[in-house]
This record gives C-alpha cells, sequence and structure tokens, in this order.
C-alpha cells in the first residue's frame, strides 16, 4: 500500500497523500480503543466513589447511648414494680416479680413508638394507637402484633445486672425461656 | 396640544427603547408584529418557557384546572419562604423547636412558617388534583405517556418534601410520624433488619441486615430518631430533594411542549 502511494507521488498525479498531520494523528482504530479505555476508567472511578458514598451513609460513630449498661443491683428493684429508670437513656424496663428480673424492650412492637407504663391499671400503653402490653409484655389489645421484646441481663462478677441489648428475647419465638433472658431472685 | 404631548412620549419610548443598555438586554425591540412578538418569546430564558401561540382551549380553567400551574406557582412559595425560614432555623435537637417558636413568636411576621405549612399541605393537594385531572382527560396517552412517568416522580418527590419537612418542628408529633414513618424502611425486603429475606444477606452467624446496618439506618443516620436524623431531613429538604424536584421538573415542562402543548379536547 504504501509503496503504491509512494509510486503516485513520484509520477506527481494528485493522490491521497498522508499529510504529516494526518500522519501523526489517531487512526480510527486506536481512537476507539483510547475511547474504550477511557470510559471504562471513567465507569471505574464512578463506581468506586459510587460504593464509597454509599458506605459514606452509615456512620463508625454513633452519639447514642451505648448497646449494654449497668444497671445496679438485684435488691434495688421492688417486686412486682416496673423500674423507668433506664427509659428515658436506654430504652428499657427493669422488671422484678416474684421468682426472676427481665429487661423489657421500650420499642412498641406495632410501629416503634414509646408506650407508657400505667401502673393504676398495670399495663403497658402505647400513646401513638393504642396498643397495650400486660407488666409481662404480653400485647392484649390495639395494633400490637405482638409482645414486647426482653433483652438479655446477667448479673456480672459483683454481682451488678447488665443489660445487653444487642441481644433480643421474642416470646413468639419461645425465646422467653432462655436463661439469658432473666435473672433468677 | 394632546397630540403633542402624545408624540412626546412615544419620543421617548422610542428613546428608550434606542438606547444600547436596553438593546444589550431586549434584542428583539419592542414587539410590533407577528414575527417580533415571537422572537421576543424565543430570546427571552424565562419565556421561552411558554409557547409562542397558545391553541384556544388552552386558557380555558374548566378543562385544566390549572393545577400543574397552582402547583409549580405553590412551589415557588415555598421555596421563597424555605429559604426565609432558613434565616432563623437551626437543625439541632438543642434549637430546632425553639426556633419554630421564636419563628411564631419573636421574628417579624410571624404567619411566615404558616404560609410555608400552609402551601406544602396546598402543593400535595393541587399535585393530586393535577395528576387527577390528567388522569380524567386521558392526557396520559401517547405521546405524552413518559411525562405520566415524570409526573409520577415528582409526585413521590413532593411526598418525600412533605415526609422531611414534617420532622423538622422537632415536636412531640413530628418525631413519632416519623419514626413510625421511618421504621417502615426497616421492613423493606432484603435490605431492611425486619423485612422479609434480610436474614438471607449473612455470612454464617453473622448478619449484615442489622438495625445498625440497613436501610433505615442509612436513611435516619442512627437507631432512632435524633440528632443525625434531624440532620439528614434537613439537607435533603432544603438542598437535595429540591435540587432534584427542580431537574424532573425541568424535564416535565419541557415535555409539556414536546408533546404537543398541553392537551385539550378533540
Amino acid at each position: 500500500m504504501t509503496q503504491e502511494k509512494k509510486s503516485d507521488t513520484s509520477s506527481g498525479k494528485p493522490s491521497a497523500v498522508v499529510s504529516p498531520v494526518e500522519q501523526h494523528s489517531l487512526d480510527r482504530r486506536s481512537f476507539i480503543k483510547w475511547l474504550a479505555i477511557g470510559w471504562t476508567a471513567f465507569a471505574a472511578v464512578v463506581a468506586g466513589y459510587g460504593s464509597l458514598l454509599l458506605r459514606y451513609l452509615f456512620p463508625n460513630v454513633l452519639f447514642e447511648p451505648k448497646q449494654s449498661f449497668r444497671a445496679g443491683n438485684p435488691d434495688e428493684y421492688e417486686v412486682g414494680k416496673v423500674s423507668e429508670r433506664f427509659k428515658d437513656q436506654y430504652g428499657t424496663w427493669i422488671v422484678r416479680d416474684l421468682e426472676k428480673i427481665y429487661a423489657l424492650s421500650t420499642f412498641c412492637t406495632h410501629l416503634g413508638c414509646t408506650p407508657n407504663w400505667l401502673e393504676s391499671e398495670a399495663k403497658f400503653k402505647c400513646p401513638c394507637h393504642g396498643s397495650g402490653f400486660y407488666k409481662t409484655g404480653i400485647n392484649f389489645e390495639g395494633p400490637a402484633p405482638r409482645p414486647l421484646e426482653r433483652f438479655k441481663i446477667i448479673l456480672d462478677d459483683e454481682g451488678q445486672i447488665v443489660v445487653d441489648k444487642t441481644k433480643k428475647f421474642q416470646q413468639e419465638k419461645g425465646e422467653w425461656n432462655d436463661p439469658e433472658s432473666y435473672i433468677t431472685v | 396640544m394632546g397630540d403633542h404631548s402624545n408624540g412626546n412620549n412615544k419620543g421617548i419610548l422610542n428613546k428608550i427603547s434606542e438606547t444600547q443598555v436596553w438593546k444589550a438586554i431586549f434584542r428583539t425591540g419592542i414587539p410590533r408584529n407577528r414575527r417580533q412578538r415571537m422572537m421576543v418569546m424565543l430570546n427571552n430564558v424565562f419565556l421561552h418557557l411558554h409557547p409562542v401561540r397558545l391553541p384556544k382551549h388552552a386558557v380555558k380553567v374548566k378543562y385544566t384546572w390549572c393545577m400543574g400551574g397552582l402547583s409549580f406557582f405553590v412551589f415557588l412559595v415555598l421555596t421563597v419562604t424555605g429559604i426565609l425560614l432558613m434565616f432563623y432555623y437551626r437543625p439541632t435537637v438543642e434549637y430546632a423547636y425553639g426556633d419554630i417558636i421564636d419563628l411564631k413568636e419573636q421574628v417579624p411576621l410571624g404567619i411566615m412558617r404558616e404560609i410555608h405549612r400552609w402551601s406544602a399541605h396546598l402543593m400535595v393537594i393541587t399535585v393530586w388534583l393535577h395528576m387527577f385531572r390528567v388522569f380524567m382527560t386521558g392526557s396520559y396517552k401517547p405521546p405524552r405517556e413518559f411525562n405520566w412517568a415524570i409526573g409520577v416522580v415528582l409526585l413521590v418527590l413532593t411526598m418525600l418534601m412533605s415526609f422531611t419537612g414534617y420532622l423538622l418542628p422537632w415536636d412531640q408529633l413530628a418525631i413519632w410520624a416519623i419514626t413510625v414513618g421511618s421504621n417502615m424502611a426497616g421492613a423493606t425486603p432484603m435490605v431492611g433488619t425486619s423485612g422479609p429475606g434480610s436474614s438471607l444477606l449473612a455470612l454464617g452467624d453473622v448478619n449484615f441486615i442489622t438495625s445498625s446496618s440497613d436501610a433505615r439506618f442509612a436513611m435516619i443516620g442512627g437507631r432512632f430518631i435524633g440528632e443525625a436524623a434531624l440532620l439528614r431531613f434537613y439537607v435533603l429538604h432544603c438542598i437535595g430533594l429540591p435540587f432534584i424536584i427542580m431537574i424532573f421538573m425541568i424535564v416535565h415542562f419541557w415535555r409539556v411542549r414536546k408533546d404537543g402543548g398541553i392537551s385539550g379536547p378533540t
């Protein structure tokens, strides 16, 4: 091909001589190759940044109360009473009955509002949609579909109550018999 | 005498319209004929959103109820009052509720926040009625089916604006309404901790979808409605969603023109 072209020029006829500028510019094939490389690199950067951006929405440090807390000694709790000591800060009621102490979640199983403990009526009543729960956490009125959840509760080496909210026990799954879901007193 | 003063007035107008300042701003000159009137519309960034000529039925209020236009008008009211409210409102747990009370009782023109709130309610109503009108007149049919889809996105964005704005007064109603609303995000399939299939995304005993890594957590930036949720909703309400809604509105209005103008009885 090139030889033919050269011979064309030598013969002095007007022909498709490649000008010096065109010789140095990209031909179609390498242009498309670089285009593909460029777009691939761009897409990779966008995808990488996109996934980092998704991760950005999940903070590493939360400025919220801890998920587990110490709740004093068992004899600080009266038999038959619901303690609201840790309701505001940790969202937990500590309840003591004749045999055991358990930690109830204050998160209504309907839509997540915080019920109130009504001492005179001996029930938890949710102000949002009227769900009612017995002292045990069992639901008996309103739209709540299942009982309140209980948290893991243990005694540490010094005999102090420790509540761990990361572990939950649900009555409907038969988990309230789990020894970690109550303290025997 | 009368003729003379008339001529004088014309002279002043003409003189103004021949100054360099006037000509630099309005390229077309005073619209005296059809072509010039058309050029006025085409050469102005605000006017060019309108069609050069309207079909007669387009101004029939009984047919369109003007609900699309009213929605846009209310959106403009919300933008202006919203920016003004931002001068006084601080989106923190410590100040938010107090600033709302302050806006009502201490700041001059205490009705500003109410204008914003009423307009927000009104915008939801006008957007719904606009959708209802478009449906009842069959204006979703080809060639306007894509614009109907854009409109559905705009409806969702309008309601998200309402939802995020609802938290900002930081009163009991707001906190618990958003608690209930955001718990629905926790029931998202696969990526919500109480949703179906959330336990499928696990490696052995390690569950990836927990109350601190699910869709609800990403939305409110915590395990319950607190400081992070207030700030996130504020940013979405004032910057994020308005930005997105404006992009969709541009496409929506542009498509009205490109799909053959406002629909009418045929």
